[in-house]
């Protein structure tokens, strides 16, 4: 039963991650309607400027983080303003086409600059809680929280603040939101980086639990995708419980049914989904 | 065939320099370079008629290629069947997974579409490299007997050369039919509007199978000619970085325009031969290139050389017939493919 509240423990970590780089993905979706295939590798990018922070320039742990999340801020709102806003007009296709080459882009880059090895980055936070006799490391439980504080501000923003209420006006109704003068381009931009920060933060966060590599970013984005078709594209809440459905479903399966598949378990999970509610679980309408 | 008016010379003259090319050089690196040119032109005139003319974006692709090199390799090596009937069953197998996949697939539209089949990709690639006790996984299948039809032994690499070219020549024919026929056109009505083809009676989600099957069909048959060719094969052929090479080859040579796979595919496979130093950073360069091609050039450069002789005031009497037509009209047409009305 321990080995069963472990592997909770540990899906709620990933559930955290996989839950912030969804939103980010979500966000995007929901006011450009661009699948943005290339969010994962800001969120790669996002771990290794806190690596590099922490080891080549000597920060400590929360600076780098609020630098690194500064730094993808910085470089969304260029994604944004360089490749995505061009591409507002042409077909969808085109700027989804456009977000595999900024991904691809993205991960030569790293590649070319720092190289394919595996870096660690030694967790500040490696004390071991016990928590109702669970042993839960330091940061892990960090993840989590950071994870829900995260969530919760976010929510705040876009419920009580007037600029964040213009995202949800926008993607409510596009239209709409013209009408009553909200600037599409300041929204858009917006977004971005909002989701860039929300995936370096994640990226940050997760960067002592897992090792830091140019193709971290490759399954993250493929399991962020797989979460927000099945909470419903464009959906927060649906991008939240899907995180941790995710999260949940990849620990314990990984444990007892087969460690081999554990990364097929997210697929899977997507196609059955998908065959008996073709517009995911919590779509607001048919589409 | 709608580039140039008499364009049928140029495919012709193509055609023969191409049979012609073994005789003139034995050059095995070029040899070789055409080789790949043609295998991954028939993978990728596949993911042109479903994304290109169906409008349907599928990332799924180098899976099913995977999918045909590894049967043809399995029967080949454990079942020791021979060559034809090995390409025949890994072609028809492909199709097969191909139209289960269609099944549950084709009934997402737009993005979701081309999510659900990333993610297939990304599972039949698993699969591959994780099924060891069939696949023999990341060791690679290896030993693949000599293709052989009858009596005839393709071992060298001309007789190889002439065999894929055979198949290559064949897939762009039926190509061509395919385009030009009422299935074809059929294809482009719902890339341009599903509902609308809809209210035509048209009915979208059996053309729409019909395209994806074909173009399964036709990644399967490029797998199996390249384990035939190589005689060695490991679970990387199938993965997802194949898929986006593909595209690539696509939209740089003219997405929904037929000549445009071939096109894009030898000038590309050429470029990243000259920066074989490169392997690994090659997309450095061919990233963005994605970007501006979608952004300047979204029909490639099969697209603006059509373009261009539209826009050229010609001497000639147009001899583009009605069917040339409703092709351009549909290349000219804003939308690339699987595009949904804009919210």
């Amino acid at each position: 039963m321990d080995l069963f509240f472990q592997q909770i423990v540990n899906g709620l970590v990933l559930g955290s991650i996989y839950s912030l780089v969804a939103l980010g993905i979500t966000l995007i979706y929901g006011i450009m309607h661009l699948p943005n295939f290339a969010h994962g590798h800001l969120y790669m990018l996002g771990a290794y400027v806190t690596f590099f922070l922490i080891t080549d320039y000597g920060l400590s742990y929360w600076p780098a983080i609020l630098f690194a999340v500064a730094i993808l801020v910085v470089i969304g709102m260029l994604l944004e303003r360089l490749v995505f806003r061009p591409l507002h007009h042409a077909p969808h296709i085109n700027s989804m086409i456009a977000s595999i080459g900024v991904m691809l882009f993205i991960e030569a880059i790293a590649r070319k600059m720092w190289g394919s090895d595996y870096r660690r980055l030694d967790s500040p936070y490696d004390g071991i809680i016990d928590l109702f006799g669970l042993n839960i490391t330091e940061q892990r439980l960090l993840v989590i929280v950071s994870a829900v504080v995260l969530m919760i501000g976010l929510h705040l923003f876009l419920k009580r603040t007037v600029i964040g209420s213009t995202i949800e006006a926008m993607a409510q109704n596009r239209e709409g939101a013209f009408l009553v003068g909200i600037n599409a381009n300041k929204v858009s931009l917006m977004t971005f980086a909002i989701a860039s920060g929300l995936a370096a933060a994640a990226a940050s966060l997760a960067a002592p639990i897992n090792l830091v590599y140019p193709s971290m970013g490759a399954m993250v984005n493929l399991k962020a995708f797989v979460i927000i078709v099945l909470g419903g594209m464009g959906s927060i809440p649906g991008a939240v419980i899907g995180g941790y459905i995710l999260g949940l479903a990849e620990s314990i399966s990984g444990t007892y049914i087969n460690s081999e598949y554990k990364d097929l378990a997210a697929f899977v999970l997507l196609i059955l989904i998908l065959t008996v509610r073709p517009t995911g679980l919590f779509a607001k309408e048919a589409r | 065939m709608r580039f140039v008016p008499g364009s049928k010379w140029v495919v012709a003259a193509l055609f023969f320099v191409a049979l012609a090319i073994p005789l003139l050089t034995d050059n095995s690196y070029y040899l070789n370079m055409l080789i790949m040119v043609f295998i991954w032109s028939i993978a990728v005139s596949g993911m042109n008629i479903i994304a290109g003319y169906a409008g349907q974006l599928s990332l799924a692709h180098a899976g099913f290629f995977g999918i045909g090199a590894y049967t043809l390799g399995l029967l080949m090596v454990k079942a020791q069947m021979s060559f034809l009937v090995s390409l025949a069953v890994s072609v028809v197998l492909t199709g097969m997974v191909g139209a289960v996949v269609g099944m549950i697939s084709l009934r997402l539209k737009g993005h979701y579409f081309a999510i659900f089949s990333l993610c297939m990709g990304v599972i039949l690639s698993l699969v591959i490299e994780k099924w060891e006790s069939l696949t023999e996984g990341v060791r690679g299948l290896l030993g693949i007997p000599v293709p052989k039809i009858g009596s005839v032994e393709f071992s060298t690499l001309t007789s190889q050369y002439y065999l894929i070219l055979f198949f290559f020549v064949l897939a762009m024919f039926v190509n061509r039919q395919i385009i030009h026929s009422l299935v074809g056109r059929t294809f482009i009505s719902i890339r341009n509007s599903e509902e609308l083809a809809e209210s035509l009676g048209i009915h979208a989600m059996k053309s729409k199978m019909l395209a994806f099957v074909y173009s399964t069909v036709l990644a399967g048959l490029a797998g199996a000619l390249y384990a035939g060719y190589l005689r060695f094969l490991g679970p990387e052929i199938a993965s997802i970085e194949h898929a986006f090479e593909m595209l690539l080859y696509l939209l740089v040579g003219g997405i929904g325009t037929l000549w445009g796979p071939v096109v894009g595919t030898a000038l590309v496979m050429t470029l990243m031969q000259w920066l074989q130093s490169w392997q690994d950073y090659r997309m450095i360069i061919f990233g963005p290139i994605l970007v501006l091609i979608v952004m300047f050039l979204p029909h490639g450069i099969m697209g603006a050389f059509a373009q261009l002789k539209k826009n050229q005031p010609s001497v000639l009497p147009d001899t583009t017939d009605d069917k040339n037509r409703g092709i351009e009209r549909g290349v000219n047409d804003r939308r690339l493919a699987g595009g949904e009305s804009d919210a």
